[in-house]
């Protein structure tokens, strides 16, 4: 492992922001720091990077324990939240600061911030200051500010919550993309699991100062390890007493399940409509439809549970208060630590038809 | 046509209100009336104050009293900025002095100038060391007090940004801390130099033979109190306009720094 982490802890009073914390990183790769709000997230970035020593715990960079390395010299560069554009320099004098600092001559440093204005794609923009840019422009002038030194790692906490969500969209495949091209170890931080989803290769989820899972995103989202990754991860439905529901019959371990979206087919009823696993539906109600582009997200009311499915665009029409019949294909056992993935009965035994 | 014309008209009487034009007129023209109900001696009037004004530039008493005055102002002024830049960014940069120096700065700001003008007599002479020093300490306490609330409230996040570039505390300090401070320091020398225009006249009242202040004070000797309207008029024109140049110098030189 290039970046490693190791039983990291650290208290702010008595609230603890970083609980054993432990994980690695592969040279090259784009990691995503996925968790809710006050999970961590920053703390983890900032001990790394220096700006806040652990109480206990080890990091090890390329092999090297840097826990007593101060920020300027662990080669680390740091994409703040608010940008943290310096706005008394230009564009030019805030991407030249880091290779100044390293005492570059003045051609090289030339050189290299113009690479890097081409690399963001925003070349020619060397005079201006940091208030005469957009959002968007600040964020890719801050990556490439803390590119210029060359760091080993680049860490980006929340790179993209100041930006609107069109143009978020946008530079979020921008930012794999040349993360790409530069060929750097990066983390970065965000609370948007679509984000999370579609840049990183590997995801870390946070909880409660603790690393909840770590893996690659089709991993995560297919065997979560813990309840919390179970029902943070997708539009998850928890369902207690998930005996009651057909085709499932309470495990003796776990009373507790975990119900996604793509877990479930939602019908639209009609009056002398048959299907093939009729008796493994539930009767619900609709309650919100919602258009999606491709789909349309539905949330139905089966008694008190709520569950939010996806519904073919060609399929007839719901409307809210329609009745739907529902089939729940398989959900997520939780106990204790545990989950585990449990499918209706009724569609094992397709030797039984019902008419 | 017409809504547009009527828009830009209430626009040019905006304009005109702001620039401070009608109030001028107003005050004037209320001294004036004033100035008719009393003799010469108690109020004199605009033209008066005017036609004393050229009096003085001509025998050349107000030249050499603003060239006294402002000379002084200058000095302390300049030496205040001297000291109370350098001294407040260091101070500000390190919390334990600046736990040390605060509690006391908080307690000498109440101490007007003026108040230790008889001390500093003492201690520095009739000459023009005590209106220097006066005028010094006046300056100083806006400008020392400002560097370090400009110092204090440096972002953190860029001296963090600076450091994860590499940068040494030193070099952190030099190239973001203290230009983070450029707005607050700007304040606090534009504040200063008021102060220091307040302390002269004060100084120069209580002591000495020139400068605007002995130039008031004196005029009652003579019962010429268009002297007095004369030099109160010639402080608060060359107050106005140092302090306007310095802003525009500012604005124009310091925009990036946040000066406003
Ligand atoms: N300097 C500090 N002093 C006290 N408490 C702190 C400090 N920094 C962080 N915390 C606390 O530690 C917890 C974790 O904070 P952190 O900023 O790491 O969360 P986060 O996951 O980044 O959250 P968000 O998504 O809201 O940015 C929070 O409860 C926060 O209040
Ligand atoms: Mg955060």
């Amino acid at each position: 492992m290039y970046i490693e982490l190791k039983n990291i802890n650290k208290t702010f009073g008595d609230f603890k922001a970083s609980d054993d914390v432990s994980f690695g990183i592969e040279k090259g790769k784009l990691i995503g720091l996925l968790g809710p709000s006050g999970s961590g997230k920053t703390t983890i970035l900032r001990i790394l990077a220096g700006l806040e020593k652990q109480d206990s715990g080890d990091i090890f960079i390329d092999g090297k324990n840097v826990n007593n390395l101060p920020a300027n010299e662990r080669g680390i560069g740091f994409v703040f939240q608010n940008y943290a554009l310096f706005p008394f320099k230009t564009v030019y004098d805030n991407i030249a600061y880091g290779l100044k600092v390293q005492k570059k001559d003045k051609a090289f440093i030339k050189n290299r911030v113009s690479e890097l204005l081409d690399l963001v794609g925003l070349p020619g923009l060397e005079k201006r200051y940091p208030d005469q840019l957009s959002g968007g422009q600040r964020q890719r002038i801050a990556l490439a500010r803390a590119l210029a030194p060359e760091p080993e790692l680049l860490l980006l906490d929340e790179p993209f919550a100041a930006i609107d969500a069109k143009v978020r969209k946008e530079l979020r495949s921008w930012l794999r993309e040349t993360i790409d091209k530069v060929g750097i170890t990066s983390i970065f931080v965000t609370h948007d699991q679509d984000e999370a989803v579609e840049v990183a290769d590997e995801i870390i989820i946070t909880n409660k100062g603790r690393v909840e899972q770590a893996g690659n995103p089709v991993e995560i989202y297919l065997e979560p390890k813990t309840p919390f990754v179970a029902q943070f991860i997708g539009q998850s439905a928890i369902i207690e007493n998930y005996g009651t529901l057909k085709g499932f019959t309470q495990t003796d371990s776990s009373n507790t399940a975990v119900i996604r979206p793509e877990f479930i087919e939602i019908n639209k009823f009609e009056d002398n409509g048959v299907h093939q696993y009729e008796s493994s539906m539930e009767d619900g109600i609709v309650d919100e439809v919602l258009f999606r582009g491709n789909a349309f997200e539905v949330k139905v009311k089966l008694n008190e549970l709520y569950l939010t499915g996806k519904y073919d665009l060609s399929a007839p029409r719901l409307r809210r208060g329609d009745k739907v019949k529902i089939l729940i294909k398989k959900l997520y056992t939780i106990s204790g630590n545990q989950t585990d993935i449990l499918l209706n009965k009724g569609l094992d035994t397709s030797d039984v038809y019902y008419i | 046509m017409k809504k547009e014309k009527s828009k830009s008209s209430a626009g040019v009487g905006q304009k005109i209100l702001r620039s401070g034009v009608v109030s001028w007129i107003i005050i004037i023209a209320v001294w004036w009336l004033g100035s008719l109900a009393y003799d010469e001696y108690f109020l004199p009037s605009p033209t008066e104050t005017a036609s004393s004004m050229g009096t003085l530039i001509q025998n050349g008493v107000l030249g050499a009293d603003i060239l006294a005055s402002f000379g002084r102002i200058l000095k302390g002024w300049l030496l205040a900025a001297a000291v109370g830049i350098p001294l407040g960014l260091l101070v500000g940069n390190f919390k334990p002095v600046r736990w040390l120096v605060e509690p006391v700065l908080s307690f000498f700001r109440f101490v007007p100038a003026i108040a230790l003008t008889t001390l500093f007599l003492m201690w520095f002479g009739v000459g023009e060391e005590s209106k220097v020093a006066l005028i010094f300490y006046a300056s100083f306490f806006p400008i020392f007090v400002n560097t370090i609330a400009g110092v204090a409230s440096v972002d953190k996040s860029l001296v963090e940004a600076a450091s994860s570039m590499g940068a040494k505390k030193l070099h952190v300090f030099f190239t973001v801390v203290v230009p983070s401070a450029v707005s607050n320091i700007f304040t606090g020398v534009r504040l200063g130099l008021s102060s220091s225009i307040t302390c002269v006249v004060a100084a120069e009242m209580l002591v000495g033979s020139d400068g605007l202040g002995y130039l008031i004070n004196s005029s009652k000797l003579y019962y010429k109190t268009g002297w007095a309207f004369a030099g109160i008029v010639t402080l608060a024109v060359i107050g106005f306009a140092a302090d306007r140049l310095l802003l525009v110098i500012g604005k124009h030189k310091l925009k990036h720094f946040g000066v406003k």
